[in-house]
């Protein structure tokens, strides 16, 4: 089911791409076929991979699954035409974005400058959201490791992580690229796709491959989590605060315009930085999650291996 | 500065929340948890001033105007909303760091405070904000936290519970989701006000039809009618005593905001009512609700169980209120979302109480505790007479106008069948009353004594204020008289 979710993915990413939405393509690829897949595939290593037997039939679940399919067929029938110039969504709010969004914010990237500045605030909404699952997965996961299991547990894990030793040097030399690539992504949204969300994810994903490959202990040393997640909070903070500096400076809340003598200048320091709040708080997050995760399933694991 | 408090008022606990993780200590988390609660309070007053004064504030996010950025748009509605969450919030934030010492591990607490931030961010911005999709972003922030909120239960069923919850409600907010999607393809702005403009022009399509009805049923699972309320009990029985209070006094009344804010302001009251035979239905699902529910609590042996049944029997009573659709009724709806509000608070803080003192809130350990806890059973009491509707407290306010509603547009047997609907709620109160009262304690419960004041402050603040808005209706009867009247005016 995974592997399934996973393709589905990354064909939704190719659909959105021949749509013309590459940036939500992109989106897409790295979170839904990359990080989610993964963070399913680690969820299935704690739980099992087989579904225990269902009990009861799930009729109602398909009759309402079938509806709602209906339903959305039904809503097709008056719908304009796919690309359709003269659909409403094309004609009312659109117009403006593309012809006026180069003048009053200056990226060349259009997705951009509605994502990052006139719907800023429905963006720091989705960074809040994603804080939100961090915070959730701590609240429900963590729990304080006692160190002479920590010491069993990193023992476990060398011995395991000596073999595979083409994979660990061929990672080895690509994580610096994809963290480089991270980067770029970050701060290449202004001209195209691209941002803070993608480049979180991939900054993170690189991070994963080394705990995954060289063990959580190795990876734990690297990386502190309490200082993990003070980033996260500094990621959201560091969003929040253009608003609020905009705000002191007599604007109304992430009014980029004030933030500089030059409105477009403003525009173009604000987005850089919320965009940088986000790629911080997304990179964090998808870390902090990931690692909680992986940190149970060596419990698990140590527990067995006891028991053997 | 006063200018920008429609914003401040989410702002300010959003960006509490990640300062948190900065205070390090639970007791700071708490105390500074409360001060910023206790401010969103003063703000959403200074906003009700504003409104009452001066008519619906605009605050444009970004500066940009209309239907192009996002704008926050205060009306008397979602005025009166704000207070109530955020006065409700406060008080029962009081408690919060006594109960929370048994119910959470203390490596945890700092967290649970955060949540508790964001899922109260995320309420406020539903309400204030005049944008559809900022409501579902602000959706999600609120769900996610009450999500994991649930799950922080101590008892292991909690999990289960909040899965439930996550599934259902994740379904309500696809829904509501694929309702603003089509709304945006046939008229291409995400803004209510400008929806409101535009919608008519194509109100005939099917596409506008299937936005309708998706929104409908979203929004009927996120406030738990009957029959889409199967997530809800399990869920406040087994959450943290705090997060049960919280919820039981805000999460549905946010969604019955977005069912009156969607219909009445988005859609237009015309459409509403016409395109689907809505009135009927809501009118019978509100009706059956209340004594399927009430039924089902009078046979519940857990008290937290019994009352969340008796909570989606007051949903029945509010979506009868509003769907006989004249002032009046909507009056009587927005007048049980602020009584509500402060009997469930008042009744499920007095249980975090009892939880805090005997570890359990089945009837079956509520024996005797009537002469060992006193105050708390006086102040369960007078929330469960509120909850039935006896003269002089609030309950009673609003089952007297959903009344004179119902008989005012010739509902004779709805009127009858609201008041039936009170004597389940006696039968279901009087258990609580004669497990308490009249029952021998068991042996090993000798030792129990008093709840601690941070419990009984603030229960008998919220008791106090059941009576006291139940004697002096000015101000909840206006405030729900004027926000019927500013949503009416806008579409008759």
């Amino acid at each position: 089911m995974a592997m399934l979710s996973g393709i589905y993915g990354l064909l939704s990413a190719s659909l959105f791409v021949t749509m013309d939405a590459v940036d939500v393509a992109f989106t897409e690829a790295s979170i839904g076929a990359g990080i989610s897949t993964l963070l399913m595939l680690t969820t299935i290593a704690m739980t099992g991979r087989t579904e225990h037997s269902v009990r009861h039939k799930p009729l109602l679940a398909l009759a309402v699954v079938f509806v709602t399919g209906a339903l959305l067929i039904y809503a097709t029938l008056d719908m304009p035409y796919f690309g359709d110039v003269m659909a409403p969504a094309n004609l009312h709010v659109m117009p403006r974005y593309i012809q006026d969004s180069m003048a009053e914010i200056g990226v060349d990237n259009i997705v951009t400058s509605v994502l990052a500045s006139y719907r800023a605030f429905d963006t720091f909404g989705e960074v809040v959201v994603i804080f939100t699952a961090g915070i959730g997965v701590l609240a429900l996961l963590s729990f304080a490791r006692r160190p002479e299991d920590d010491a069993e547990i990193s023992s476990d894990n060398i011995s395991m992580h000596e073999q595979n030793l083409i994979v660990r040097i061929v990672s080895k030399i690509l994580i610096p690229f994809i963290l480089l690539f991270a980067l770029y992504v970050q701060f290449h949204g202004d001209f195209g796709p691209g941002g803070g969300f993608q480049a979180g994810v991939i900054f993170a994903a690189a991070i994963i491959l080394y705990a995954m490959l060289f063990g959580m202990s190795v990876a734990r040393r690297a990386i502190n989590q309490t200082f993990v997640q003070l980033f996260a909070a500094v990621g959201v903070l560091l969003y929040g605060m253009v608003g609020v500096v905009s705000m002191l400076n007599g604007g109304n809340f992430l009014d980029y315009n004030v933030l500089s003598e030059d409105p477009v200048a403003g525009q173009h320091l604000g987005i850089l930085i919320i965009e940088l709040g986000v790629g911080i708080a997304v990179a964090t997050v998808v870390i902090i999650i990931f690692f909680n995760f992986a940190d149970r399933i060596d419990i698990l694991k140590h527990k067995v291996n006891k028991k053997l | 500065m006063l200018a920008h408090l429609p914003v401040l008022q989410v702002l300010l606990p959003l960006m509490a929340a990640p300062l948190c993780l900065f205070l390090r200590r639970p007791y700071l988390v708490w105390i500074f948890t409360l001060i910023v609660s206790g401010l969103a309070f003063l703000i959403s007053i200074s906003l009700l001033q504003q409104v009452m004064v001066s008519g619906t504030i605009v605050y444009e996010m970004g500066g940009w105007p209309g239907p192009w950025g996002i704008e926050y748009r205060i009306d008397k509605l979602s005025a009166f909303l704000l207070l109530i969450i955020t006065a409700m919030s406060t008080v029962i934030l009081l408690a919060a760091h006594t109960s929370i010492q048994k119910e959470i591990p203390k490596s945890r607490q700092i967290y649970f405070y955060i949540l508790y931030l964001f899922s109260f961010t995320g309420m406020l911005g539903i309400v204030s904000t005049g944008d559809v999709f900022n409501v579902f972003v602000f959706l999600e922030i609120s769900s996610l936290s009450a999500y994991a909120l649930i799950a922080m239960g101590k008892d292991r069923r909690a999990l289960w519970a909040a899965y439930q919850y996550l599934i259902m409600g994740t379904i309500g907010a696809t829904f509501i989701l694929i309702g603003i999607g089509l709304m945006y393809q046939m008229t291409g702005t995400l803004n209510m006000d400008d929806l409101a403009r535009r919608l008519p022009e194509v109100a005939q399509t099917r596409t506008v039809f299937a936005a309708f009805a998706f929104f409908i049923v979203g929004v009927c699972l996120k406030l738990a009618l009957f029959p889409l309320h199967l997530w809800l009990p399990n869920a406040y029985a087994y959450a943290p005593s705090i997060v049960t209070a919280f919820l039981a006094a805000t999460a549905t009344k946010v969604a019955i905001y977005l069912l009156i804010r969607f219909t009445f302001s988005v859609f237009g009251l015309s459409f509403s009512f016409t395109t689907l035979p809505l009135q009927t239905l809501f009118v019978v699902l509100g009706l059956i609700g209340i004594f399927v529910a009430s039924t089902a609590a009078i046979y519940q042996k857990n008290v937290k169980h019994l009352f969340a049944y008796s909570s989606i029997a007051q949903v029945g009573y509010m979506i009868v209120g509003y769907s006989i659709g004249t002032t009046m009724g909507l009056m009587a709806t927005l007048l049980h979302l602020f009584n509500h509000a402060l009997m469930k608070s008042a009744l499920f803080l007095a249980l975090g109480a009892v939880m805090y003192r005997i570890g359990s809130v089945q009837l079956s350990s509520f024996h005797g505790l009537g002469r060992q806890m006193p105050f708390t059973m006086a102040a369960i009491v007078a929330g469960g007479l509120s909850l039935i509707g006896v003269p002089l407290t609030v309950g009673f306010v609003s089952k007297w106008y959903l009344v004179l509603a119902a008989i005012e547009n010739g509902w004779w047997p709805v009127a009858v069948l609201v008041l039936l609907g009170s004597l389940l709620a006696i039968i279901y109160v009087w258990r609580i009353v004669e497990a308490a009262y009249f029952k021998e304690p068991a042996v090993a419960t000798d030792r129990v004594r008093e709840a601690p004041m941070a419990f009984l402050i603030p229960v008998w603040l919220l008791v106090a204020a059941n009576i006291y808005f139940g004697v002096d209706t000015r101000f909840s009867v206006e405030m729900a008289q004027a926000a019927a009247q500013s949503l009416f005016g806008v579409s008759p």
